[in-house]
């Protein structure tokens, strides 16, 4: 599982980097969008992977990180999420703003000068 | 009398965070319409939290030694599960700056700034939350929740007023400050990897134990983490966004900006001083050698800047980026000596960067006067020469009664204005940027000791000097071709409101020199608590919740 979420950030990662690298807005936009979902389950994966031990305590289970998955990355992942979303839609709306002004798609508001 | 003291103000540390919060939420309610109301309540809400951040200060300045620290647990909670606030002297001094420069760039906007465009005084206590909740929190990832909501209000205050140019630099201000955020929380999900908390002190007290297998991983985590403050310091090579933001940005909203680099360089000196002093064990003064160098490239990137550019919003951007590259590479030194220097630098060069961005806009004015208005389309603002009663409701009336008066002799008090900035931006004598250099010049003469390499200090010192004069042939150059050159010119029309927060701003400069002595103790005081980090990491752990005692004896937490 390790091998299958480390490829799965390390994929989203590399696209998102270039595409924020492009020079159009809406590719970066996504560029954005792709390197939060890799950052999340970056974030997800350091408090260790495991499958079926939810952190909810249930009685005569100890309550250490053996028998149970750390909860604290999980609420990290939610946080980070609900920012990350809302910053992406406040780019998509000056993206759109400047579209309206320049008229063009191009980061800087023109088309580079051959 | 302590005891007094104590508790009131312990509890009244989480008020700076909370007053702006409340105040928002208020503006909203008021909404668009009533703009007086809005502006008044704005305008006590930040006298508050200014005179809120000095009676901090203050009271924190009076405490004994060890227990110079003002720890809030607002949650209830055990120390290290819970979000702390900590005060200490650094983040009071930060917070007074940064109320200070939040007073300055708020009464000079009422002026007709707040009327170009909706929400600007929500949009201004959020960022104060932000800005205040940053210098007070204790914990990483909350730390990184008050930077969004510093950036995110700054988002929204940068294209204030509208227009390509705010717009076009808005959409590059944003995605290099996302990806400064994603960088942000790699870091602190890399140290959490490792470390097992998010509390800083108690970070800083595991990372001596760390073992060796982590120990690349926590390297990584600590150079990533502070990638995403430096960007937000405007270190070179991450500084090329700054000045186009800061120029396209409205005076009063480029002016709250002069603290946003500090918050970088806050960022920086916290966490390093706290996790990497002698006691972190194989890691310590782990990219001190970054920090000087990259401080040394940012100082001489902002010096050749200000000589470079011929407009004086950009020269006030360049500006920001020399002060901070000063203070970087001065913090790298790890000598407390240089960094009680760098403090009160610190304090100087954001009053004075304040100043400078309000004088900006002045000085456009009093030459687009002579210049009759200029063709520029992307200019929505209110037509200040005209005078033009507001269409939009009576009560705007009023407001033009106590605000629109003109001052007398607004020709020479740009002048004046702009001749103290300039020595104090430039550090020359008899203003407190002067002070500031002296002392960090003083202190590389005297530590013949100072750690990271032989070639370090003296290029830090002939950079200063340097520097120094760099930023005076720019200021002088644009200061003639502004004031100095133009013959016979019509006078500008400057309102009393405009002028008041620029005086106030250099008259802090000035009664930083006459009080000198003791703002360098209180610089000196918090440079020593800084390297000895084991009291700030004592009197973290050691708060307690408070506890109730019921009637039946038993004792409880009480309900957060």
């Amino acid at each position: 599982m390790e091998v299958v979420v480390s490829l799965a950030i390390g994929v989203l990662a590399s696209a998102g980097v270039w595409l924020v690298l492009r020079p159009r807005t809406f590719q970066v936009l996504i560029g954005l969008s792709l390197l939060s979902y890799a950052v999340n389950l970056f974030i997800f994966s350091v408090g260790s992977l495991s499958i079926d031990k939810e952190p909810i305590v249930r009685a005569g289970l100890t309550p250490d990180l053996v028998n149970y998955t750390d909860p604290l990355p999980q609420s990290l992942v939610l946080t980070a999420i609900v920012i990350g979303f809302a910053t992406t839609a406040l780019f998509l709306v000056v993206l759109l703003a400047l579209r309206g002004l320049s008229g063009g798609d191009h980061v800087d508001g023109e088309e580079e000068r051959p | 009398m302590t005891g007094m003291w104590s508790v009131p103000m312990q509890q009244l540390v989480v008020a700076p965070v909370l007053l702006p919060l409340a105040t928002a939420a208020l503006l909203l309610l008021l909404g668009e319409r009533r703009r007086v109301s809005a502006a008044a309540l704005s305008l006590a809400s930040t006298l508050a939290g200014l005179v809120l951040a000095v009676s901090l200060l203050l009271w924190v300045h009076r405490q004994e030694a060890p227990a110079a620290f003002g720890v809030y647990l607002p949650g209830n909670w055990p120390v290290p599960f819970g979000i702390v606030l900590v005060l200490d002297r650094l983040s009071a001094l930060m917070m007074v700056l940064a109320g200070s420069a939040g007073l300055a760039a708020l009464s000079f906007s009422l002026a007709r700034w707040h009327r170009s465009g909706v929400h600007f005084h929500p949009l201004f206590q959020m960022q104060l939350v932000g800005l205040y909740g940053a210098f007070l929190t204790a914990d990483l990832f909350n730390l990184f929740v008050f930077f969004e909501v510093l950036l995110a209000a700054s988002y929204g205050l940068l294209m204030h007023g509208g227009g390509g140019d705010r717009v076009r630099a808005g959409l590059h201000y944003i995605a290099i400050n996302l990806v400064a955020s994603l960088l942000f929380l790699i870091g602190v999900a890399l140290l959490y990897g490792v470390t097992g908390t998010l509390n800083m002190a108690d970070i800083a007290q595991k990372l001596s134990q760390v073992p060796d297998s982590d120990r690349g991983l926590l390297r990584a985590g600590a150079a990533i983490l502070s990638i995403a403050f430096l960007a937000k310091a405007a270190v070179w090579p991450l500084n090329f966004w700054l000045p186009p933001a800061y120029a396209a940005a409205g005076a009063p909203v480029a002016a709250l900006f002069a603290i946003l680099t500090k918050v970088g360089v806050y960022a920086v000196l916290r966490l390093w001083t706290l996790g990497f002093q002698g006691s972190a064990g194989p890691s310590a003064l782990f990219g001190g050698g970054v920090l000087v160098w990259g401080g040394l490239m940012t100082l001489a990137f902002g010096a050749l800047g200000m000589m470079a550019s011929q407009r004086l919003d950009r020269l006030a951007g360049f500006s920001v980026i020399a002060s901070s590259g000063t203070l970087l590479s001065a913090i790298g030194f790890n000598a407390p000596a240089l960094s009680a220097g760098a403090l009160f630098y610190l304090a100087s060069s954001t009053l004075a960067g304040c100043a400078l961005f309000l004088l900006v806009e002045l000085m456009e004015r009093a030459r687009q006067v002579q210049l009759a208005p200029l063709a520029d389309d992307d200019d929505h603002l209110p037509d200040f020469l005209d005078a033009e009663p507001p269409r939009d409701t009576n009560l705007d009336d009023e407001e033009e009664a106590l605000t629109g008066r003109a001052i007398p002799a607004a020709l020479a008090f740009l002048g004046l204005a702009f001749v103290l900035c300039a020595l104090v931006v430039a550090g020359l004598p008899p203003l407190s940027g002067f002070v500031g250099k002296v002392a960090m010049l003083s202190a590389l003469l005297d530590a013949p000791g100072i750690a990271a390499g032989a070639a370090a200090a003296p290029t830090l010192f002939v950079l200063l000097i340097v520097s120094g004069l760099l930023a005076a042939t720019g200021l002088v150059r644009v200061g003639i071709r502004h004031l100095w050159a133009p013959q016979n010119r019509p006078s500008p029309r400057l309102r009393v409101i405009e002028c008041v927060p620029i005086a106030l701003l250099l008259a802090a400069c000035v009664l930083l020199v006459l009080r000198g002595e003791p703002a360098l103790t209180y610089a000196r005081a918090t440079a020593d608590a800084l390297h000895q980090p084991q009291r700030y990491i004592d009197a973290v752990l050691g708060a307690r919740p408070v506890l109730r005692e019921f009637t039946a004896g038993t004792v409880e937490r009480v309900a957060p």
